[in-house]
């Protein structure tokens, strides 16, 4: 990488930060910068998940890191935050990763599971030593997920499962999969199944192709005639707002981390232009086109975090409502995608290479302003909200 | 082994230094980190624990931002901490350091104590060498390997020209640590949460205010250096040119 990253911080936000919040994100942030920048535009490039990562993410505690008990770290929701928020300057797909492991796998079986199931994968997915993935979405129902066609059956003591699932991230490495069903026998009530991987009927393929989150896997799901232990349902879990819970979760994660990857471009294109020259042999940030870009991106980049700290700070209080975090995800997202943008304008032709992490981060920014909830549906929770009347 | 290590809160690397306004040191709003060559006492002293038991003390001085490098070090691994707190710390030299930690731990009993081989912002290279004098141990510098035997250790110690040396010691003893002897860990995030309960006790300048002296150092001003640009033209036949400019390189300019 041509390019250290040198933090951003315009506002002393680091003082509203704790001692350990601070740690916590120069750990994370260490992390990153010694073990996934040297390898990251090469895994972007082959489309090859960093698998070997895994481990030494668990053992530092990233899986499930604010939950309690298991094995987890039990760290505050703002710490969680500041920890995606690196994973993410890194790459957001190594943060889709983790942010799947923890809030779409682990905080599932940890808020609607039985203790059995609990003791059975919480510790293992804490250490990464087992991994997850979520089968919510489908091909034909993206942002209404209530309109889903899996179906689950109760059949003597056991569930039989049929249907796809789309856009699963980690779906092939996955040892088990969190799948959303409506159950037949209980008036196609929504709820949430451990379906172990290796079951007969169960078929997983990677998605091809992508021009995105290319260090993660993607993966489509299949279940024919799965066949579970009444065991493996969640029985904590019922009605849409199961899932839809997880994914405020994941929703919280991403706010945080669409600021690492803005945070990536900015300080990029900061640097090099001020290292660039153009015109009369002056650095191009001395002109005040790039300044306009600049100074556009660290004041969206400093609203955006203190909207997200607000948002986590209120989620400890326990007092974020999904509207709260739908907020901070939709404005986040954007604001990211568009420094991404304009750092790339900045870096000209440079910009386009992988030499520079912007058009990466770009590409990767596409699916995050899609997936858990797109810009526009999270602009509906807002309407809703402030209205009072449903749009959807 | 119960080690003792000791550690020094400094501006971070790539920070963009200010001068404060009577220009005697940096202003103070700037990031801090722990000074790189104490992370690797830190480390050694947590490897030596993990092989032979015991416990490991971490301390430091300065204001309260200091404390954030025993809370470090404690997510790490080190298992209680004592801060020597306040600003009077600040910029004091090398020998009254020595003195006041000494002070500190007047009631407990090391068998090694670490330092750094120096500090990333002073760099004086002094500490712990002044306080094994002050505390009439023996000391050896800038180490790279420990070995724990029957009489002691045995140490390592680099010198110039890719030479070792290789010192037998009794213990205890202080030995200061070479930068980049061992792989650094990072502090888990369960280790962050689990530093919160471990014991740092908090030492006044008034506690050890007796042990030491007047600041024996004083630093009248610092600048950025200016810079100055200055073009010479060598004239006359190019033997005579040549023989003039191997004399300024090496008279002058002294590279030669």
């Amino acid at each position: 990488m041509a390019i250290k990253f040198k933090g951003v911080d315009f506002i002393e936000f680091d003082t509203l930060l704790t001692d350990d919040e601070r740690l916590v994100r120069d750990t994370a942030r260490k992390f990153i910068e010694d073990n996934l920048i040297p390898i990251i535009e090469e895994c972007n490039r082959a489309g090859r998940f960093p698998r070997e990562l895994v481990k030494p993410m668990g053992d530092l505690g990233f899986f499930g890191a604010s939950l309690k008990g298991y094995g987890c770290a039990g760290m505050s929701n703002v710490e969680y935050g500041l920890v995606t928020q690196e994973l993410e300057r890194g790459d957001s797909g190594v943060r889709s990763f983790v942010s799947v492991q923890s809030a779409l796998v682990m905080y599932p079986i940890y808020a609607f599971g039985s203790d059995e199931q609990k003791q059975t994968w919480l510790p293992a997915l804490q250490k990464g030593e087992k991994l997850g993935c979520f089968g919510l979405t489908e091909p034909d129902f993206g942002s209404n997920p209530g309109g889903m066609r899996t179906r689950a059956r109760k059949v003597g003591n056991e569930y039989v499962l049929n249907g796809e699932k789309m856009w699963i991230t980690s779906g092939t490495i996955a040892d088990v999969a969190i799948i959303w069903a409506k159950v037949e026998n209980e008036d196609n009530k929504i709820r949430g199944f451990l379906v172990e991987t290796n079951r007969p009927g169960f078929k997983a393929e990677d998605i091809h192709g992508k021009w995105s989150l290319r260090a993660s896997v993607t993966s489509g799901l299949s279940l024919q005639d799965v066949r579970v232990p009444e065991s493996n349902l969640l029985p904590g879990s019922g009605g849409l707002k199961s899932p839809l819970m997880c994914l405020n979760q994941a929703r919280y994660g991403i706010a945080w981390g669409a600021i690492g990857a803005a945070m990536a471009c900015y300080d990029c294109a900061l640097q090099y232009s001020l290292l660039r020259k153009q015109f009369r042999d002056q650095p191009i940030a001395s002109h005040q086109l790039v300044q306009e870009k600049l100074s556009w991106m660290i004041t969206e980049i400093t609203k955006a975090q203190l909207l997200v700290l607000q948002v986590g700070r209120l989620k400890d209080q326990g007092k974020a409502e999904h509207y709260h975090i739908s907020m901070a995800k939709r404005n986040n997202v954007w604001m990211a995608l568009e420094c991404a943008r304009l750092s790339r304008d900045i870096l000209g032709a440079n910009g386009v290479a992988d030499d520079y992490p912007i058009m990466r981060h770009m590409m990767n920014l596409e699916s995050v302003k899609t997936y858990e909830g797109t810009q526009d549906i999270h602009t509906l929770i807002i309407g809703a909200r402030v209205t009072g009347i449903d749009a959807f | 082994m119960k080690i003792l290590v000791c550690m020094k809160q400094v501006p971070q690397k790539d920070a963009p230094l200010k001068l404060n306004e009577s220009g005697t040191w940096i202003r103070e709003d700037v990031s801090y980190e722990v000074n790189e060559p104490d992370a690797f006492a830190l480390e050694e002293s947590l490897r030596q624990k993990e092989k032979h038991g015991g416990e490991v003390v971490v301390i430091t001085s300065g204001p309260a931002r200091a404390q954030q490098v025993l809370r470090e070090a404690l997510a790490k691994g080190a298992d209680r901490a004592i801060h020597l707190e306040d600003n009077a710390f600040v910029g004091l030299d090398a020998f009254n350091t020595a003195r006041a930690f000494a002070a500190a731990i007047k009631d407990e009993q090391f068998d090694l104590i670490f330092t750094g081989l120096q500090s990333d912002d002073y760099g004086y290279a002094q500490t712990g060498v002044v306080l094994a004098e002050l505390l009439g141990w023996p000391h050896a510098t800038i180490i790279m390997h420990i070995e724990k035997n029957d009489a002691g250790i045995r140490v390592k110690r680099e010198l110039e020209a890719g030479y070792f040396q290789y010192v037998d010691m009794p213990l205890p003893a202080v030995l200061t640590i070479q930068s980049g002897i061992n792989k650094l860990r990072y502090a888990t995030l369960i280790g962050i949460k689990q530093a919160k309960n471990k014991p740092l006790r908090k030492v006044t300048l008034a506690e050890v205010q007796s042990a030491i002296g007047a600041n024996l150092q004083k630093i009248e001003r610092l600048y950025v250096p200016q810079k100055t640009k200055n073009t010479e033209f060598l004239e006359g036949p190019p033997a005579e040119v040549a023989k003039k400019l191997v004399d300024k390189l090496r008279n002058e300019v002294r590279v030669l």
